[in-house]
Order: structure tokens, then C-alpha cells, then sequence
């Protein structure tokens, strides 16, 4: 017995600090972050002031409230092509229930939530009933629900936007809850900004402290070792698909209240930049590492680079560079983590 | 040796006649085999004699397709690893032991979490988790100074030891481990076969799966042989020697020729490299058709 001990003592030399820190999964973002905050600091005059954060901060939002749960789905092994356009199926969803069906705003938004959290269970079902690659079956869901979008949009309301809702009842209190803002000295604070950081919040105390979160790492990390031990894998991932869809409504209410109408054609592309602030935020394609933390982060520099190439009065055509060179460098960092994580003596 | 029951109480698992095909694969045919609490059964065989179906039918992985499956005396028919864990099986499966990027006291407590609070505020209890990981490996004798580190940077063998010291740890009745030092060398080996010799001291009834003969008559109480889907073979550790378990394991007289073919290749194959370029072939070939002696 201590024989065994002394020997696995002297293998496991502790871990110093640094290292510890290096094995975070955010890391990286954190890295990236303050590059480009410094690099655009001295590119770009505009991006040092006040006023400027708040517009950072709102673009960052926009993209952090779906990267949370998109983040999550991925650290549970699995992918959602459909989360950009979902987002707009929700908005019209509220949008056109309201205008059609009755006077008042809120009962959209509550069929809306029905409909878009329907939408997230239709992915996670199909998922582990089939077992075929979530790529695929998010695919489909993404082509069909751009289709539809249009397709309906055009049907209901003879164009491709939705009319205006900005009379109705009940559409103040919904836009304060979703669209307003508020002004702290010389900075404009949109209220998806605290939409973003509370989901961050309460996604890193799921993932962290909760049944749940150890069961959401166990999927991605190994499916096959979490279901042995018993853990509920498939009801997981399911949970994960209606997080991600909750997290549209939010994101497709907010559309909704802030321009008062849709257009049926966006949201398209808009999935890719979620799996990318998850990616920088150090989530692993593989599944089974990340942090919701990580993922903020992604989203900031999501918010950094596209506002500041416009203060830099640059082509914003360099933008998409800028995230594409990004990603490679975040996965490649991914790489090197995962290895160091996964080796075996 | 450790002879608790035998005819007091029912067995803690009981096979009878169990047989299992994937498709048109007959991987199990007519399997019976038995555990008892304090007692080691280990199951030897080649690779693809059907080891793994077997495990995965007694933890409830897969369903049997006929025979009779009793725990304790009480006839069962899983359908899905919590069944068998809620009724003491545990598992220690050959690929799915762990999940390599998380924490050890993640693994260790996976599927089992303690928590404590309520409603919205339910959580982990994470003190605890960290503590009893820390103390339940000590207990086994392994010192981990640093249970936040990820499962997949412990060795083969220490992954495999904490696998075991989870399962009695989560009062399992019984322990099932699939060729566990199969991948290990030597010390990792005895290191395992100790943890296991340990819950069984424990009073756990133990399947221990295997190929290596030295291994399970270090430790086995009762061995099952399987052989291409059946059972060539069950026996006592009072009524075999390590020998005969080793013949009869690798095939009986297959080994005889075997061993046979092996001392004589050196001796047959110098005098007849010099006859002919193709005289150097047959000593390397299997035995049968280029047997020197047939052609002679
Ligand atoms: N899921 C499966 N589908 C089809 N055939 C399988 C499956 N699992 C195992 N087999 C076949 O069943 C036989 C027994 O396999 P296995 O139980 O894994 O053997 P062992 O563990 O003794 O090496 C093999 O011929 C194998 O190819
Ligand atoms: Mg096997």
C-alpha cells in the first residue's frame, strides 16, 4: 500500500498556479481578448471612449445571449445549425400571432416561446432517436426553417416583413423587457446586455455546480462511459437543444421589440458566429470541454473587431479575416489543451 | 480461500443457458455461470470469444435473447445499466470506464452526484465530492494529491483503480471488470489484480474478464472458459492447476501443437534453408499443409 502511494507521488508533481491557469478552458479568449482590445485601442482613436463600449457591448450581447447555449450544446458534444434562424422564427412567430390572432403582444410572445422551445425539442428528439450526426438533422432544420420563415411570411402577411406591432397592447412593457435602455453617463446600456451576463451567470453555476452541468460534460466527454453510469444522456441533450431554443425567443423577442418589425430573411449565417464565440471561447468541437465564461469572451471579441474595423474606418470586409483568423488560432490553441488534457502515461 | 457460501444463499448473479446474436452473429450461445459475495469468477477467452457480450448482458447493456438471468435468486431482465446499478451490478467496462477530460471527483461521483439546497438552489455538494473521491482512493491505497486534475492524465492502471474504488465505494454487491490489465504491463497489472483482490475482501462478488490465465488464477475463486460463443470449460480453483487453465484456455492439444511446432522450428528450418530458395518459407508458415514431415 504505501509503496503504491510514494510511487504515484512522485509521478504527480503538483501543479503550480500557472499551470492551473493554463489548463482553463477561456485561457486563450482571454488572451485574444486583450490583444485585440490593445490592438484596436491604438488602431482605431473612436474605440477608447465611454460611448464606444456601450456599442461594443451591445454587439457583443447580440451574439454572447445565443453563444451561451450554443456553448453548452457543444461542451454536450453536439452542434446546432438551425440557432441563427431560429432566432427569427421566433420574432415572427410573436410577431404574426399578435397581429393575427389578437390585440395584445404578449400572448405572441408566450406562443412564441411554446413554439421556438417546440422547435428546440424537434432538434434534440430527432437527435438521439435517429442518432444520426446533430450537423445533419440541424441542417435540415435550418434549411427548413428558412424556408418556412419566408414562405409563411409572405403568405400571412403578403410581404417579406412582418407589419408593425408598435401599437398594440402591451407592447411597451414588452419592449422594455427586451429592447430598452438605459444611460449611465456617457455610456448607452442596451438591456440584452443584462440578458447576456445573467445567462452567462447562471449557465456557469449549471455547468459548475449542478447534476445537470457534470452530465452535460459527461455527454460530450464520453456518451458511451456517462450512460454506463447511469446519466440520463438523451434527456442531456434534449435539455440542451430547448436551452439553446430559449435563448432564441429571447434573442427573437428582442429583434422584435427593438425594430417593432421582421424581415423574414435574416438570422441566415448568423449560427456560425455562435459556434465561433464558443470555439475562441475555448469549447472543443470533440464536446466534453468549455466554459460558458469562454464563451463571453468569444462574444467580445466578436464585439470588438466588428465595431472597431468601423472606428478604424476600415473595410469591414476585413472583418471576416479578422474572425477567421481568429478561430484558427483558437482551435489550434483547443488542440494543444485537449492533448495536454487527454495524455496518458 | 475465501468459501463463505456455496449452499447457503443464492448465488448474487446466476446465468443459466444464456445465449445473444448481433444479426446473424451467434456471439453467446448456452452461457451459464455463477457469482457468489467474497468470491472472484473470472471468464477467460480469446479475443472474440464473446467476453464482452457476456459483461454487457450481466450490467444491462444489452438484453439476453434466452436462458435465465437471476440476482439473488430473483429472476431479472435489464433494460438499461441503471437497472443492474440499482440492483448492485456495477461496471467497469474496457472502453467506457471514464471521461477522460473531467476532473477525477467528476468521474468519480458521475451519475451518483451528492447535492444539497433546494428548488433553484439545489447544487453539488462539491466539498464533499472532492473529500470522500480523496478519501475512498486513499482507502485503496492511491494518493492523488490533486483530484482536480483531469481523469485522462492518470495512468491506465490508476483509471482503473479508481473505477473500482467508485464502484465499492457506491456500495455495489457486485463488481464487474472487463479485462482491467489488459492494456497495463506488469506492476500497473498487480497493482489492479490488488484493488481487486481487495473488493473482494470486501465481500463483493466479482466478475473479472480476462485472456491472461496468470492473472485470474492469481485471483480467480471459479473460472468460465468460452471458446467462439460457448462455454468449453467451468471449474473450481480447487479442481485446476495454472497449467491445465493455460491448455485448456489456449485450445488443449492446439496448444500441444503449438508448442510442439515452436521448439522444433529453429532445429527443422536450418538444414533445410540450404536445399531450395522456397525450403525457406515453410518454417515461418502456419503448421498444417508445409509440416516438413507431410511432404516427406
Ligand atoms: N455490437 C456488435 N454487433 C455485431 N457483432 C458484435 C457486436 N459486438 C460483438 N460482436 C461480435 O461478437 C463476438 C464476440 O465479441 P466480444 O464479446 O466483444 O468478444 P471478446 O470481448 O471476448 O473479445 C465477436 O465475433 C464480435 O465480432
Ligand atoms: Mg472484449
Amino acid at each position: 500500500m504505501s509503496d503504491l502511494a510514494a510511487v504515484a507521488d512522485e509521478r504527480l508533481a503538483p501543479r503550480s498556479t500557472a499551470r492551473r491557469l493554463l489548463g482553463r478552458p477561456e485561457l486563450g479568449a482571454v488572451v485574444g481578448a486583450v490583444a485585440v482590445f490593445v490592438f484596436f485601442a491604438f488602431a482605431a482613436d473612436p474605440f477608447l471612449q465611454w460611448s464606444s463600449f456601450g456599442t461594443v457591448l451591445y454587439a457583443s450581447s447580440t451574439i454572447g445571449i445565443m453563444a451561451v447555449p450554443v456553448a453548452l450544446l457543444m461542451i454536450g458534444g453536439e452542434f446546432d445549425l438551425s440557432a441563427g434562424v431560429m432566432v427569427t422564427s421566433s420574432a415572427l412567430v410573436s410577431s404574426m400571432f399578435s397581429f393575427q390572432m389578437t390585440a395584445n403582444v404578449w400572448v405572441g410572445v408566450g406562443v412564441s416561446l411554446l413554439v421556438t422551445l417546440a422547435l428546440g425539442a424537434f432538434n434534440g428528439i430527432m437527435l438521439v432517436r435517429t442518432k444520426l450526426p446533430s450537423f445533419i438533422i440541424t441542417l435540415g432544420t435550418f434549411l427548413m426553417l428558412t424556408g418556412l420563415n419566408l414562405g409563411l411570411t409572405k403568405l400571412i402577411s403578403g410581404t417579406v416583413a412582418t407589419k408593425s406591432i408598435g401599437d398594440m397592447e402591451g407592447f411597451p412593457a414588452a419592449h422594455d423587457l427586451f429592447a430598452s435602455h438605459w444611460t449611465v453617463g456617457s455610456v448607452d446600456l442596451q438591456v440584452t446586455i443584462a440578458w447576456w451576463l445573467g445567462l452567462v451567470a447562471v449557465a456557469t453555476w449549471v455547468l459548475l455546480r449542478t447534476r445537470a452541468g457534470n452530465w452535460i460534460f459527461a455527454a460530450g466527454g464520453n456518451a458511451g462511459a456517462a450512460r454506463a453510469v447511469g446519466v440520463p444522456v438523451a434527456r442531456t441533450k434534449v435539455g440542451l437543444y430547448m436551452a439553446v431554443a430559449f435563448c432564441a425567443w429571447i434573442s427573437g423577442q428582442h429583434l422584435l421589440f427593438s425594430f417593432d418589425v421582421v424581415q423574414s430573411g435574416e438570422g441566415v449565417g448568423n449560427e456560425f458566429l455562435y459556434i465561433i464565440a464558443a470555439v475562441i471561447g475555448g469549447c472543443l468541437m470533440t464536446g466534453g470541454y468549455g466554459s460558458a465564461v469562454g464563451s463571453a469572451v468569444g462574444a467580445f471579441i466578436f464585439g470588438m473587431t466588428s465595431k472597431g474595423i468601423v472606428y478604424a474606418q476600415w473595410n469591414p470586409d476585413w472583418f471576416k479575416f479578422f474572425l477567421g483568423a481568429m478561430l484558427l488560432l483558437a482551435t489550434l490553441l483547443n488542440a494543444w489543451v485537449r492533448k495536454r488534457a487527454e495524455a496518458t502515461a | 480461500m475465501t468459501t463463505t457460501t456455496d449452499t447457503a444463499a443464492a448465488p448474487l448473479v446466476a446465468l443459466t443457458d444464456v445465449s445473444k446474436s448481433y444479426g446473424n452473429v451467434r456471439a453467446l450461445r448456452d452461457v451459464s455461470l455463477e457469482v457468489h459475495a467474497g468470491e472472484i469468477t473470472c471468464v477467460l477467452g480469446d479475443n472474440g470469444a464473446g467476453k464482452s457480450t457476456l459483461i454487457k448482458i450481466i450490467s444491462g447493456l444489452h438484453p439476453h435473447d434466452s436462458g435465465s438471468y437471476a440476482v439473488a435468486g430473483e429472476q431479472v431482465r435489464h433494460a438499461s445499466p441503471r437497472d443492474a446499478l440499482d440492483r448492485g451490478i456495477a461496471t467497469v467496462y474496457q472502453d467506457l470506464a471514464v471521461v477522460p477530460l473531467m476532473p477525477v471527483w467528476r468521474n468519480f461521483f458521475l451519475g451518483s452526484e451528492p447535492t444539497k439546497g433546494r428548488g433553484p438552489l439545489r447544487r453539488l455538494d462539491v466539498a464533499t465530492m472532492r473529500g470522500t473521491t480523496r478519501a475512498a482512493l486513499l482507502r485503496m491505497g492511491i494518493d492523488l494529491r490533486d483530484v482536480d486534475q483531469p481523469i485522462g492524465t492518470l495512468s491506465g492502471g490508476e483509471r482503473q483503480c479508481v473505477a473500482i474504488a467508485r464502484a465499492v465505494h457506491f456500495g455495489a454487491r457486485v463488481l464487474v471488470l472487463d479485462e482491467p490489465t489488459a492494456a497495463l504491463g506488469v506492476k500497473q497489472s498487480g497493482m489492479v489484480l490488488k484493488y481487486v483482490a481487495a473488493a473482494r475482501d470486501a465481500g463483493l462478488g466479482v466478475v473479472l474478464i480476462t485472456h491472461n490465465p496468470h492473472h485470474a488464477f492469481l485471483v480467480g475463486d471459479r473460472f468460465v472458459l468460452l471458446k467462439r460463443g460457448t462455454m468449453s470449460g467451468s471449474h473450481f480453483k480447487e479442481d485446476i492447476t495454472l497449467d491445465e487453465l493455460t491448455r485448456e484456455m489456449a485450445g488443449g492439444s492446439e496448444l500441444d501443437e503449438l508448442t510442439h511446432e515452436l521448439s522444433r522450428a529453429p532445429a527443422a528450418g536450418a538444414p533445410a534453408a540450404g536445399d531450395t530458395p522456397a525450403a525457406d518459407l515453410p518454417a515461418q508458415d502456419p503448421p498444417a499443409a508445409t509440416d516438413p514431415e507431410t511432404r516427406a
